[in-house]
């Protein structure tokens, strides 16, 4: 974990700052521009409803393609073996592997936060809500970013699922809309993405709004974290993608 | 008690090839142990289901009486690794890549930098303590990943192929510090393409070819079976007359 830290902050310019670049853009453009033309969600300008969810984009990218990228170039350069040979327990291993992508995720959040502010205010509705939905969506595409790396075979395995399921889903999870705008189909179609829940969830920490039912929204944030774990041991156990 | 019990050990690996076909094997504590084959024989296959970086197809390993699957964590701490390959984290320094191997086998820092000092002064590392492993030569990379895998003092110690692209003298002194930790009570299993290393260093050898043990016995009663013949000369006749 401490590794990882260093790690982080050797070459944080390049893992910290192109986040931040992107989401100053996203809030020049969408919040900006855009957003002075459109009505306000729920009584919050088009700006304050988006912060939530470019920050938790930002977290959910940056956890998720950290823990992939070190994973897998740890497989790549052999290194892992050094941890194959000794006896530190696979939770243990997981536990380093996910703090570094959590860190990673809340260290970008916490940037693009902090960039937000020059263009908008906000306020707290709820921190104990904002933090705990925070942690345990960095903690979960932690996760599901050591999974993609435990099977990724190439340094094509690791930009695929980012730039073809995860970057959709962002995009599609209520970031820059509340679905309420939608007709009632694609209302249902929404909610099969989880990306979704936790968007609406971290919203609800800042603004108090939220489409769906908080409690619905912390189920699926464990029930998935819970499974993904469970999916990691597993493959850690069989050695699959690391043990020829 | 047998460092290394290997029964009826075989591996198949996923594209078909049969790397180990039954191999039984016993090294006995203490001893300084030569695994001599051809490329591809199947030693470094055979050393890394030992050291649980590969997994056996069927067979039983144990390593000083504990089987390997069901004790692998104890196996594994009282087995030090030093792999055919280089597999460095390679932004790390030298002694940042053997305190980090230190903390996987729960050792604390300080603890760690206190022991890493005689090992590393003993294999001429300790001047290039702050270097990365990228500015070391291939010989000094040999010698650190001796001094990794002695940090947790193990008693048991693997070297696959240590002295490839050694220069001659700095071998000398390898072979030196072998014979010294071997004496001292570490009990060594050493594969190598030179054949007068084996003879100089070993006291029982094995030789292995496509999978099958052909010898297994005292290097010298190997050596008095043949009369004149070093033992170069006798693993080429023994190879050719197999391969016929
Ligand atoms: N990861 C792998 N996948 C498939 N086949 C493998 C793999 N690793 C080794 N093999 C095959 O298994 C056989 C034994 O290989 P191994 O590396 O154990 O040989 P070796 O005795 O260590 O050879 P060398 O002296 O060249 O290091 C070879 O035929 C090799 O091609
Ligand atoms: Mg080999």
């Amino acid at each position: 974990m401490r590794k990882e830290f260093v790690r982080i902050m050797r070459i944080w310019s390049q893992t910290l700052l192109p986040p931040v670049i992107t989401s100053s853009l996203y809030f020049i453009v969408f919040g900006g521009f855009i957003g002075s033309q459109l009505a306000p969600i729920d009584g919050y300008s088009y700006m304050q409803f988006i912060v939530p969810g470019l920050i938790m984009m930002s977290v959910i990218t940056s956890a998720y393609t950290n823990t992939v990228s070190t994973f897998y170039f740890a497989k790549f350069v052999r290194n892992i073996e050094e941890i194959l040979v000794s006896p530190t327990p696979d939770w243990v291993v997981v536990a380093g592997f996910v703090s570094g992508g959590v860190m990673r995720g809340l260290m970008v959040g916490a940037l693009v936060l902090v960039v937000s502010l020059f263009f908008t205010h906000l306020a707290i509705f709820n921190i104990a809500v904002l933090l705990a939905v925070i942690l345990l969506t960095a903690i979960l595409f932690s996760l599901a970013g050591l999974i993609n790396g435990v099977f990724a075979k190439g340094f094509d395995g690791i930009s695929i699922v980012p730039t073809f399921v995860l970057t959709p889903l962002t995009y599609l999870g209520g970031i820059f809309y509340s679905i309420e705008q939608f007709p009632q189909f694609w209302q249902n179609v929404s909610l099969a993405n989880p990306i979704l829940y936790m968007v609406n969830a971290f919203r609800y920490g800042f603004l108090g709004i939220t489409d769906i039912s908080l409690w619905i929204c912390f189920a699926v944030l464990l029930g998935m974290s819970l499974f993904f774990i469970l999916v990691v041991l597993y493959l850690f156990r069989e050695g699959i993608g690391v043990k020829h | 008690m047998p460092a290394v019990s290997v029964k009826n050990l075989r591996k198949v690996y996923q594209g078909g090839a049969e790397a180990l076909r039954g191999v039984t094997l016993e090294v006995e504590e203490g001893d300084f142990f030569a695994l001599l084959g051809p490329n591809g024989a199947g030693k470094t296959t055979l050393i890394g289901i030992v050291t649980s970086l590969i997994n056996k197809t069927s067979g039983e390993v144990s390593v000083f009486d504990m089987d390997i699957d069901k004790n692998r964590s104890l196996a594994k701490t009282c087995i030090g690794l030093v792999p055919q390959e280089f597999n460095f984290n390679i932004f790390e320094k030298v002694e940042d890549i053997i305190t980090t191997q230190a903390g996987y086998y729960g050792i604390p820092l300080v603890q760690a930098k206190k022991d890493a000092e005689p090992i590393l002064k003993d294999l001429g590392l300790w001047e290039k303590k702050g270097e990365t492993s990228q500015n070391l030569s291939g010989g000094m990379k040999r010698r650190l990943m001796i001094a990794r895998a002695l940090i947790h003092h193990p008693k048991l110690l693997i070297l696959d192929e240590p002295t490839a692209g050694v220069d001659v003298e700095m071998r000398h002194s390898m072979w030196n510090f072998l014979r010294r930790i071997n004496a001292e009570g570490t009990t060594i299993i050493l594969t190598t393409h030179y054949l007068e290393e084996a003879e100089q260093l070993s006291r029982n050898v094995a030789i292995i070819n496509k999978g099958t043990i052909l010898v297994n016995e005292p290097t010298k009663q190997l050596l008095a079976r043949y009369g004149e013949k070093n033992l170069e000369q006798i693993y080429l006749d023994l190879i050719k007359a197999e391969n016929i």
